[in-house]
């Protein structure tokens, strides 16, 4: 009772980083809050997972396994967690921001009426006083993100409901073990206590799975465009750049709206959070979504011909000028100088 | 046969154009700065209703939106391009609201239309991206759901089909109707609006928008019942009031700050040759590269 939940992702019998990042986060609140850390797999075939979840500090891994329950469908997940919650009472409930949390978490939030908040930031634990009611509540959990197109900043609390929910994208938080051979307990659910025949209304009937070709979030080096950029043929440019470098092409969202740049690429709250060695920012003007995503890197270069970009501000190096005119010089003289 | 869908749109302040007068002194946002548009993928889903449309016979689009008064323009925008009415949910009792909020006034909405065969909406808004609504207003209606549909690929003997573009791959599903289905930005784009449409939806208003007029058109409207956007405030809606707005919102605002970066020593550097060859002799120096 009372305690923190993770839901785990699972593909191929493998828990996601997304999951294991939480987990890890989690680990901490609980700390924090005194209670225990517990998470969630429902799949098939789940013989594995334990020993891939103990040693971040699971106390309880409830196990829910079942040949109708992968690949993910919504409802008999979305009962299953209704049903737990119901009788476990968890304080938190933390999940991926991903297509399968964001599937999932608003759907258990209706209909537990509590209040979810998604694409988080950062996570803490705080007071907060309702003035109007004159009531104070201790050991909330504040859910912090960008809003408002990135403009604005808003730390979201549920006073009343439990669970506090929320989702957080892969990448944002740190995934760190706690003991190689801690081992906790392991709870296996009667499904049909918990799901219904009925919730198997949609099936799968095809499903093809590619693991990412790109691994921005693994790359020292990360060149990054803009809307500034102008165009998706400029965008060649910081390919090269990186090829030259050895590393990847990021994108800012504004930049993947205009075509220049694929999906997967993008870098920011609603993106890939990257911590690079060195990330060279090319055209982007540096909005909060997209500072949310990169602000942990170690080194920042701002290549803008605006002197007064915001993303500046945050930068260890500011070149004023334009992609066309300075990335080709970096190619030239990077090549140049090595070796 | 009739066959009903409801297409949920959202009004919404176009943040991707952000100016530098969007942010007031005070650190609040002045939405007056930002143009009201037609929330993206709203018109992704209401482009996957207007092809069902065409193909099932008997098929008929409704809009579903809450908002102000002026939301109606999205109504009118989707009736230009095709869609055959809409419905505005709009009163004071629903300001504050959060998703939860939001999406149990929408469900009280759609029961009171009746038979709705399939409800289809943007997988998500702009201005809070969060992805919500569509699987709230779901388990309000004990409606299954498909998420993230890039395209509707059959509508057969009360079964949908649907192909789903997530993350990292590509997936059919299929399902019984009704169900709610909400729509990626990577489906085809909405058509544009019709001439002819527009010509015969541009008077097309609310009961509120006939009034703000100050002229009396009743019998034109009478005339021309298509006309007629329906306009519902809370007491149109069978509701539990303590679910609505602020009250039925779990989610509080504690804190809202404006975005300060703190400002490092950054170097300035030109784009001159000198400038750019010294800065990558510093970087090979110190192994950041190379």
């Amino acid at each position: 009772m009372n305690n923190i939940f993770v839901y785990l992702e699972i593909e191929d019998g493998i828990v996601g980083d997304v999951s294991l990042e939480l987990l890890t986060k989690g680990r901490s609140l609980a700390k924090q809050l005194n209670c225990k850390l517990e998470a969630l797999a429902a799949g098939y075939k789940l013989d594995g997972i334990a020993a891939q979840v103990f040693p971040y500090g699971v106390e309880v891994l409830h196990l829910a396994d079942d040949k109708r329950l992968a690949p993910y469908t919504s409802l008999p997940h979305t009962s299953l967690l209704v049903n737990l919650f119901k009788e476990e009472k968890p304080q938190i409930a933390l999940m991926g921001a991903t297509s399968i949390g964001r599937d999932l978490g608003p759907r258990v939030s209706s209909a537990l009426f509590s209040g979810l908040t998604a694409d988080c930031t950062s996570l803490e634990i705080g007071t907060y006083e309702d003035k109007k009611a004159g009531k104070v509540y201790e050991n909330l959990l504040y859910q912090i993100r960008p809003a408002f197109g990135g403009n604005i900043v808003a730390t979201i609390v549920n006073p009343d409901c439990r669970p506090q929910m929320a989702t957080v994208r892969e990448g944002v938080m740190k995934k760190e073990i706690k003991d190689a051979k801690f081992v906790g307990k392991t709870h296996k659910l009667d499904i049909s206590k918990y799901v219904a025949d009925t919730d198997f209304v949609v099936e799968v009937i095809e499903r093809h799975m590619e693991k990412s070709k790109l691994n921005i979030k693994g790359s020292p080096i990360i060149v990054s465009g803009g809307y500034g950029v102008g165009s998706a043929d400029n965008f060649k440019l910081l390919h090269e750049l990186a090829a030259t470098l050895g590393g990847e092409v990021g994108a800012s969202r504004a930049a993947v709206d205009a075509g220049f740049a694929e999906h997967e690429r993008q870098i920011g709250q609603t993106g890939t959070t990257v911590r690079p060695k060195l990330y060279i920012a090319c055209g982007i003007s540096g909005q909060i979504q997209h500072i949310a995503g990169m602000q942990e890197s170690a080194m920042i270069i701002a290549i803008n011909s605006d002197p007064k970009a915001p993303i500046n501000q945050i930068a260890d190096y500011v070149i004023t000028g334009t992609v066309e005119d300075i990335l080709p010089k970096m190619i030239k003289y990077y090549k140049k100088n090595s070796k | 046969m009739s066959f009903n869908i409801v297409v949920l749109a959202k009004q919404v302040p176009d943040t991707r154009n952000v100016g530098k007068d969007a942010m007031k002194a005070d650190g609040t946002v002045n939405r007056a700065a930002l143009p009201a548009i037609y929330n993206p993928e709203d018109l992704n889903a209401l482009e996957q209703a207007l092809r069902l449309k065409s193909k099932i016979k008997g098929a008929t689009v409704h809009i579903l939106t809450m908002g102000p008064a002026r939301a109606a323009e999205i109504i009118r925008e989707s009736m230009y391009r095709g869609a055959d009415g809409g419905y505005l949910l709009s009163g004071r009792e629903f300001a504050g609201s959060d998703t939860l909020a939001t999406s149990y006034a929408l469900a009280c909405a759609i029961r009171k239309m009746g038979k709705v065969d399939l409800i289809i909406c943007g997988r998500q808004a702009i201005d809070g991206d969060t992805a919500q609504v569509g699987p709230q207003v779901a388990e309000k209606l004990g409606l299954p759901q498909i998420t993230y549909a890039e395209e509707i690929l059959e509508l057969k003997d009360n079964k949908i089909t649907v192909k789903r573009r997530l993350e990292r791959g590509v997936e059919v599903v299929k399902g019984s109707l009704p169900m709610v289905v909400t729509v990626n930005g990577s489906a085809p784009e909405c058509r544009p609006r019709h001439a002819k449409l527009t010509m015969k939806f541009k008077r097309a208003a609310t009961a509120t928008e006939k009034q703000e007029t100050g002229n009396d058109y009743t019998d034109f409207y009478d005339a021309r019942p298509y006309l007629n956007i329906t306009e519902w405030g809370v007491s149109d809606i069978e509701h539990d009031i303590n679910w609505l707005g602020l009250s039925g919102s779990p989610t509080k605002v504690k804190q809202i700050e404006n975005v300060v970066f703190t400002a490092k020593e950054s170097k300035r550097l030109t784009a001159s040759n000198t400038d750019i060859e010294d800065l990558m002799i510093e970087l090979i120096a110190n192994h950041t590269i190379g």
